[in-house]
């Protein structure tokens, strides 16, 4: 397959992972949209990579992911943290900070 | 061959990702994702990278998704937050679903930006197959060629990808602690050095039998002031 057909699907996951990051309420379930957009941004460097013959994007994609890992780490240490709390894990209810 | 791994891959992982964000309970959003990276990395492996589709599994799939799996479990996998739940989500006219709708209006939105941008680019290297390739031990993708590429020119980015990990592994042991005054008041713990010791407790002195320490506070502890071996004959 040519390689635009691996950048439409990167598109579309990309796509998929912002209208989660949207619509879904759970902080939980937003991370889990958050993973998926970095995967799209990821299909897309290792597309290009390979276009290029090049293994530049390879070692970005792989940074990716350790930058991935290091979001979940933080991000699932805060939804702990709030459990705790007992505060409400709903990204809407969640306004302290607002004011 | 390839266009139909291609395309069972391709199609494995936008499911996956629509189960993701479709899906009601938390728990099913992880396992979907776990199958949508799966597919991911066969991806990968047609875009001859072996290294970071067998990173894709064996990191991502594999050791990222069991810490979600431990939270879900954690914090209960209700099948969705509270708030939506009082809003009434399932009603339409409501907020809830208002916003549901345009966000996956501006989703779509983006998606034809992306398509647009991406399609209507003036690389024609995208309509190609990608540069040649030949098979060999350390040829593009395979462990030796990312290994070499990390030590030498992405030799500080390695290292600094490697401090970032550091400082968030202890970011999220410092997030999720115990905190005191939260949560149910502790029970007390009795600490042994907390009790006031008469001088020269625990030093060479005490040991050769100089000076009364530790075993004369406890004599002296007894109300009976008895000596010991009376507490073992009253138990047997």
């Amino acid at each position: 397959m040519s390689i635009s057909w691996y950048l439409v699907v990167s598109a579309i996951i990309f796509s998929l992972g912002a209208v989660g990051v949207m619509t879904r309420r759970n902080p939980l379930v937003v991370l889990l949209c958050l993973e998926l957009m970095l995967n799209g941004g990821n299909l897309a460097l290792i597309a290009f990579s390979r276009m290029w013959g090049n293994g530049d994007g390879q070692i970005l994609a792989i940074v990716v992911m350790t930058v991935a890992a290091c979001e979940v780490c933080i991000g699932l240490g805060m939804i702990v943290a709030i459990y705790r709390r007992h505060l409400p894990i709903d990204v809407d209810e969640l306004r302290e900070l607002q004011g | 061959m390839s266009a139909v791994l291609f395309f069972l891959a391709a199609i494995g992982a936008i499911t996956g990702a629509v189960g993701v964000v479709v899906l009601r309970n938390p728990f099913y959003s992880v396992l979907a994702l776990v199958a949508h990276l799966i597919s991911l990395a066969v991806l990968f492996l047609l875009l001859r990278s072996e290294f970071v589709a067998a990173v894709q599994v064996v990191v991502y799939a594999g050791a990222v998704m069991v810490l979600y799996v431990f939270v879900v479990a954690y914090v209960g996998g209700e099948s969705d937050s509270i708030g939506e739940r009082l809003r009434g989500v399932g009603s339409p006219g409501s907020s809830g679903s208002g916003l549901r709708v345009g966000g996956a209006i501006v989703g779509g939105a983006l998606l034809v930006e992306l398509l647009i941008a991406l399609l209507g680019t003036g690389l024609e290297a995208t309509s190609g197959y990608g540069a040649g390739y030949v098979p060999g031990p350390k040829t593009f993708g395979t462990p030796a060629y990312i290994g070499n590429l990390l030590l030498t020119r992405f030799l500080v980015t390695f290292e600094l990808a490697s401090f970032l990990l550091l400082i968030a592994a202890v970011g999220g042991v410092v997030l999720a602690r115990r905190r005191g005054g939260i949560g149910e008041d502790e029970p007390e713990v009795f600490v042994p050095i907390d009790r006031p010791l008469p001088r020269g407790a625990g030093t060479t002195a005490e040991g050769v039998g100089i000076v009364p320490g530790r075993g004369a506070l406890t004599r002296a502890d007894d109300p009976n002031g008895s000596p010991a071996h009376t507490g073992a004959g009253s138990r047997s």
